[in-house]
């Protein structure tokens, strides 16, 4: 007799735990040969709600850590998502990819996050500065996270985008709000798995599946949300958010020419898309006489 | 105000009706299950804005958080149009003539917790002074503790003694008496202090002091509900209500005012005969309402800070 598969339900991933979508709604994305991939959560704006708030809560932790730790807790995602390739592999071949895609798309997304992990203690160092002004003061500017950052992840590529859009977000210290590939979302739900087991404390990164047409307008208008991240060309979405992103001021970022496979999506800039720069002034004994410039 | 010159038949309070635990909790999960759609829940959390009495009970109290707690009080969110205000500052007696200055005549009462909070654990003179102290200072209202104690020892008409004794001084100001229902233990306990409190005069009844968890929850709302309509159907006589503790959803003040509309109707739909003892709840109502105003998920950086 053959044996029946036990498929797996693919939940969504808020504050760290594993809900079905509070509407009860669900959806059939299929691949290119008509087979239905999974029945996935379409999320409401309810969902949202929960993750922001869930981002919310774990910022002030995440965002206390240390670099240093910061960095170690990437690096541990990389080393689960290693030891999880062929399930990847497997997924991101039922969703269209050929083999040798597959695999390359799963090494390339640990690789970037062993690249993002290096980032997080030294970015600081590069693009904080020490700054000449004319008074006595001690002047400096450092990078600190801008809060809470929803995600429209790319939906090509859907792990690897995923992962190289995520990473220098939460490497900065930022939390996120994640929505997956609409069409491919297998391997986003799994991936929330493998950070679910990476000492990544919950809410730092939250995954949703839904209809990006649908939730992008509370992606964009939450007023507890400092910055979103737009991966599509769709002018219209564009422009949708940036009208939205103005109720509070958030940063509206659109990385829709990155090409996720090549070396341009390996740089720090894109940690210091979501920072901010805080500038201290410290009064300190009058220097002058050095003529440091101080 | 009121009448204090009735007398009824105190009950023996052994006797008091003895609470289905089961019935009780699967009764009060049935009122967080009605659909109140928008307009209603508007008119919901300006209802719960209006019945809070904003609280602060720290050991770090000064009157500039006071005075910044009254200001509140005034100005829950001057952005949004005709907003109501809360209904009492509920603060430590030492702290009621800050609080009675800084609000003026803007209608908000000033409660003071009074007779040895949160612990209760002090001789009757020095509870009675306390109480003397806070009403001469000006608070409108007292919120004073069971000896719990005692109550425990089975020594009801210790309790009784002691909350007819403080009502006796509290003059013209409301007495609100807190069971503190964490330290009971029992459904049936609470609904015997209910029993008590409002037979040796008390104006409310209140859970909790809101330093023991658990604090005020659904099924012990109820139970002191239900004690208040039996008491009124016995002798006419209303009392009110306050939950304090562990209130600090707009969702969950929701599901109060359903179980308090189901349970004592229209008649107690108001801040003169129930209360939400919080601090952080305000501005959660604040942001669901701001959110039915426009359309967007509120952030707590656009309110005040408690």
């Amino acid at each position: 007799m053959k044996r029946l598969e036990v498929l797996k339900t693919y939940k969504i991933y808020i504050g760290g735990q594993f809900p079905r979508t509070e509407s009860g709604r669900y959806y059939t994305p299929k691949n290119k040969s008509g087979e239905v991939l999974a029945n996935v959560c379409l999320s409401s704006r309810k969902d949202v709600r929960e993750a922001v708030s869930a981002a919310r809560a774990a910022f002030g932790g995440w965002s206390a850590k240390p670099a240093f730790n910061r960095g170690q807790i990437l690096y541990r995602i990389a080393e689960v998502l290693e030891g999880r390739k062929a399930q990847f592999i497997n997924e991101l071949m039922k969703q269209d990819a050929s083999s040798a895609q597959a695999e390359a798309e799963v090494s390339l997304s640990i690789d970037r996050l062993i690249y993002f992990a290096g980032w997080c203690d030294k970015f600081q160092q590069v693009f904080g500065s020490v700054n000449p002004v004319a008074s006595s003061h001690f002047n400096f500017s450092v990078p600190e996270p801008t809060g809470v950052v929803s995600i429209v992840a790319p939906q090509e590529n859907s792990l690897l985008g995923l992962v190289s859009v995520m990473a220098p977000v939460i490497a900065g210290g930022n939390t996120c709000i994640i929505l997956a590939s609409e069409m491919k979302p297998l391997c986003s739900v799994t991936f929330a798995e493998v950070i679910h087991a990476s000492d990544v404390s919950g809410g730092v990164v939250n995954i949703l599946t839904g209809n990006p047409n649908e939730l992008v307008k509370y992606l964009a208008d939450h007023m507890d949300i400092n910055a979103i991240i737009y991966c599509e060309k769709d002018a219209a979405t564009q422009q949708i958010i940036q009208e939205k992103s103005s109720l509070n001021v958030k940063r509206a970022i659109f990385y829709d020419s990155i090409n996720w496979k090549k070396e341009e999506a390996e740089n720090p800039y894109l940690i210091m898309d979501t920072q901010e720069i805080k500038t201290t002034w410290h009064p300190i004994e009058n220097i002058g006489g050095a003529k440091s410039g101080y | 105000m009121v009448a204090t010159n009735t007398t009824h038949t105190i009950p023996d309070f052994s006797l008091s009706a003895r609470i289905d635990q089961v019935g009780v909790e699967e009764r009060a999960k049935r009122f967080t299950a009605r659909s109140i759609k928008a307009e209603t829940k508007v008119n919901g959390l300006k209802l719960a804005l209006n019945m809070i009495d904003l609280t602060t009970l720290e050991g770090k109290d000064t009157d500039g958080k006071v005075k910044q707690l009254c200001y509140k009080a005034q100005h829950l969110h001057d952005t949004y149009p005709g907003l109501p205000t809360v209904a009492a500052i509920c603060v430590y007696p030492s702290m009621v003539a800050v609080a009675k200055k800084a609000l003026g005549n803007s209608g908000i009462k000033v409660a003071a917790v009074a007779t040895a909070f949160s612990s209760g654990q002090e001789t009757k003179s020095v509870k009675i002074s306390d109480t003397k102290f806070a009403v001469a200072q000006g608070a409108d209202e007292i919120d004073m503790v069971i000896s719990r104690g005692k109550f425990l020892q089975g020594e009801y008409n210790f309790v009784f003694d002691e909350i007819a004794a403080i009502k006796e001084v509290c003059g013209t100001a409301r007495l609100k008496v807190i069971l503190e229902t964490g330290e009971l233990g029992t459904y049936d306990k609470v609904r015997k202090a209910s029993d008590i409190a409002m037979y040796a005069g008390a104006d409310f009844i209140k859970t909790s002091t809101g330093k023991i968890v658990p604090a005020a929850t659904m099924p012990v709302t109820l139970v002191m509900l239900e004690a208040i309509r039996d008491f009124y159907y016995k002798t006419g006589k209303k009392i009110a209500m306050k939950p304090a503790g562990g209130i600090s959803k707009s969702k969950l003040a929701l599901h109060y005012l359903v179980m308090l509309q189901e349970t004592l109707g229209n008649g107690w739909m108001n801040n003169e005969w129930f209360r939400f003892g919080a601090s952080s709840l305000a501005n959660d109502v604040l942001m669901q309402l701001e959110k039915e105003r426009t359309g967007v998920y509120q952030s707590a950086n656009y309110f005040s800070i408690d």
